[in-house]
């Protein structure tokens, strides 16, 4: 018995000394809040905003509730991180391949920009390439057109719609295709397995990803149009650009910053994951007959990715919490909107910056299992 | 005798004494927020991030404008010392949290009195010292000289948290106009946004519009339209539930207003004193008992005027002289045309 307590006692200890600071900050912003004559509750969620955002993925306006705009900060947020970490994805590999380059100017190039930008604050660099494209961009009517239907502006990149007719054909046709390509892979594998034979299975998958949309507009009746951006004059110096789909520059400028902040240190993940393959495996593999691209595909990668992975998780969670800067530059994410405008509006401060953790807290999460799940299945499994 | 003597001083001593203490803590016993004040030393005051007119702070870090001064004339009543102020700048987004969490005591950061501010939030709105209302700025070379003019797609610069943004869509929904609205969180980076070509319209309050034009590249280039799209009475907030604090403020913002309605002056001060109105009287501490039920001496609306100077006097110093809005327009006395009207000090 006496065991078991020792065992367990400061345990037990910490668990109530959190409860109890827990317990007395809330009950302290209770009394407070009660002193103040502020009210606690969520209700106001579902009344009515009255105000606008600027850009939003679903539809949205004043009259909506302040639920809808929490939406439509949330999906800005995660429209800005998804762009990012896609981009500083690709450029981190590509940088940190560089690094490795035996090309001398490429390698310190690499090495350049990498020192350049992880060492530069990021909300800096966000002002940076938002107020440097602002001065640097041209105005709606002095805009040159970009293959005749593009045009970047200081009020945002205009770019045509795409008008579909029949578009559920050519998303059913894009569906099958990568069902296609599923199955013949797991098919090429078996065969590979069974009787040693290689399928061509990129060329295939190409060839398929391609062929089947392309019958679906022969004969599945989709077709595709484009809206272009027609210039509209407001006055005598002022015009925009009507039709089409419009990013605003402030989206622009967060997602270039972030991603190139970001893809510095992705860049050194890639860069420590290659290197921390030993030279030996790579002899290894080549000793035993592998190609050159073998080498890489079947030996290297899978090693490197172990590495990789786990660090590469951290930059994804920290661009994501690091997109809430939005607000300094008026891109409407979930600070700027629903922990900006939505609580000034309010005064629900409490409720508000506790739903906005939650939420930051849940997306964070949720980026972190599913890398967990792809670094588990990675994973090298010992036979 | 002299034995009896003896302990009847010590006994009116005490009395004294216990008669002072209960005197001069009545009512800083119930504010615990004067209290706190006179305990610090300093008056805690929230400021906007710089908005030229109204709160500003200089290169050495001297703040200037007419909403400091409301906190400076609090200083002054109570602390017997205008620069007795920690200013605290804070945005519009920041302002409220400050207030009701205790950081600030009065938030004099050209805030608008509205209904859901005053009753929802824990605020107290002590009264009005500016008459404001939202206007529109444009590029001269745009050629537009009213909103009429405005049309679909338009892109408005604006601060987020303010009454700014609901205005602004009531507006543009009234006239069936869509528009582009892009709400900074900093008023730098508003103008910054508006002056590279960002927006085709910058909206804030009329006065904030003035005072902004002077920030601009080159403030020529551009023009505040004519029409007022709301109301704007800006003025000083407290927390809700402590009403001697909340007198405190009102009545060091009347008294200023008062004094300009009666001729005092920083510089006539002193010699109002022997004046004949006991009205004047009243307002420069020689008559009446007019501080004790704040728990203050008598002299404190003096110490205002004379080391503030009437609410003429601030206004000329901070908005007429540098040139931001020369016309006091609404917020002229009563008794020259304006709308400034305050309660008697009596």
């Amino acid at each position: 018995m006496n065991f078991k307590l020792k065992d367990i006692g400061p345990q037990l200890i910490t668990v109530l000394a959190v409860v109890l600071v827990f317990g007395f900050f809330t009950y302290n912003a209770q009394v407070n809040m009660e002193n103040r004559g502020i009210d606690f509750g969520y209700g106001f969620l579902s009344q009515e905003s009255s105000f606008d955002v600027q850009f939003s993925l679903i539809e949205y306006d004043g009259s909506h509730s302040y639920f809808r705009a929490y939406l439509v900060g949330l999906l800005n947020t995660i429209l800005v991180s998804v762009i990012g970490i896609f981009l500083a994805t690709i450029l981190g590999v590509l940088v940190g391949i560089a690094r490795l380059s035996p090309n001398y100017l490429i390698n310190k190039f690499a090495a350049f920009y990498v020192e350049f930008f992880r060492n530069i604050p990021l909300l800096l660099q966000i002002f940076f390439w938002y107020f440097a494209a602002l001065r640097a961009l041209p105005l709606p009517q002095d805009a040159e057109a970009m293959f005749g239907i593009s045009f970047l502006t200081i009020k945002g990149l205009f770019v045509p719609a795409f008008i579909w007719e029949n578009f559920n054909i050519f998303f059913y046709s894009i569906v099958a295709a990568i069902v296609a390509i599923i199955v013949i892979r797991a098919h090429a594998k078996k065969v590979q397995e069974t009787q040693g034979k290689q399928t061509p299975v990129l060329l295939i998958s190409i060839g398929l990803i391609f062929i089947l949309p392309l019958l679906s507009f022969l004969i599945g009746g989709v077709r595709l149009s484009f809206e272009v951006p027609v210039l509209k004059q407001l006055a005598t110096t002022s015009f925009i650009y009507e039709g089409g789909v419009s990013l605003p520059p402030e989206l622009i400028a967060l997602a270039l910053s972030l991603s190139l902040y970001t893809a510095t240190f992705i860049a050194e993940c890639v860069r420590a994951g290659i290197q921390g393959v030993g030279k030996g495996q790579k002899e290894a593999a080549a000793s035993i007959g592998l190609t050159q691209n073998q080498v890489l595909k079947l030996v290297v990668m899978p090693q490197a990715l172990r590495i990789i992975i786990p660090p590469t998780t951290n930059q994804y969670l920290n661009l994501t919490k690091n997109s809430s800067l939005a607000a300094a530059i008026a891109y409407p994410d979930l600070v700027l909107v629903f922990a900006g405008t939505a609580l000034m509006q309010t005064g629900k401060a409490i409720e508000i910056v506790s739903i906005t953790m939650f939420t930051y807290l849940s997306l964070s999460i949720s980026i972190s299992l599913f890398m967990n799940w792809y670094n588990n299945k990675i994973a090298i499994t010992e036979k | 005798m002299f034995k009896y003597l003896k302990q009847l001083t010590s006994l009116v001593a005490m009395v004294a004494v216990l008669f002072t203490f209960t005197t001069e803590s009545m009512a800083a016993k119930k504010s615990k927020t004067l209290k706190n004040t006179q305990k610090k030393g300093f008056v805690r005051c929230g400021v906007s991030q710089g908005l030229p007119g109204f709160s500003n702070a200089d290169a050495a870090g001297n703040w200037t404008g007419v909403d400091v001064d409301v906190c400076r004339a609090v200083a002054a009543a109570v602390l017997g010392d205008a620069n007795k102020v920690k200013f605290t700048p804070l945005s519009a987004k920041e302002r409220f949290t400050a207030l009701t969490s205790g950081e600030i005591d009065i938030l004099s950061r050209n805030t608008t009195w509205t209904l859901s501010r005053d009753a929802d939030i824990g605020l107290t709105f002590v009264g009005v010292n500016f008459y404001d209302g939202q206007g529109f700025m444009v590029r001269k070379s745009s050629g537009i000289t009213s909103t009429s003019q405005f049309k679909n797609g338009i892109s408005a610069c604006t601060n987020i948290g303010t009454t700014t943004e609901l205005n602004m869509r009531d507006f543009f929904n009234s006239r069936g106009i869509s528009y582009e609205p892009v709400a900074f969180e900093k008023a730098d980076e508003v103008v910054a946004a508006y002056d590279a070509g960002r927006c085709d319209t910058y909206t804030t309050d009329k006065s904030g519009l003035a005072a902004q034009r002077t920030k601009m590249k080159n403030p020529d280039e551009h023009i505040v339209l004519p029409e007022t799209i709301s109301k704007e009475p800006l003025g000083p907030v407290v927390r809700q539930g402590d009403s001697v604090w909340e007198d405190i403020v009102r009545w060091s913002l009347n008294t200023m207003i008062e004094a300009e309605e009666y001729g005092i002056t920083s510089a006539n001060a002193d010699m109002m004193k022997t004046s004949d109105n006991p009205q004047i009287k009243r307002l420069v501490g020689a008559e009446g008992e007019m501080g004790a039920a704040f728990g203050l001496d008598n002299e404190w609306n003096l110490r205002i005027i004379k080391q503030v100077g009437n609410y003429g006097e601030s206004y000329k110093r901070n908005i007429a002289d540098t040139g931001i809005l020369p016309d006091r327009g609404p917020n002229e006395l009563w008794t020259k045309g304006g709308i400034l009207y305050v309660p008697p000090s009596r």
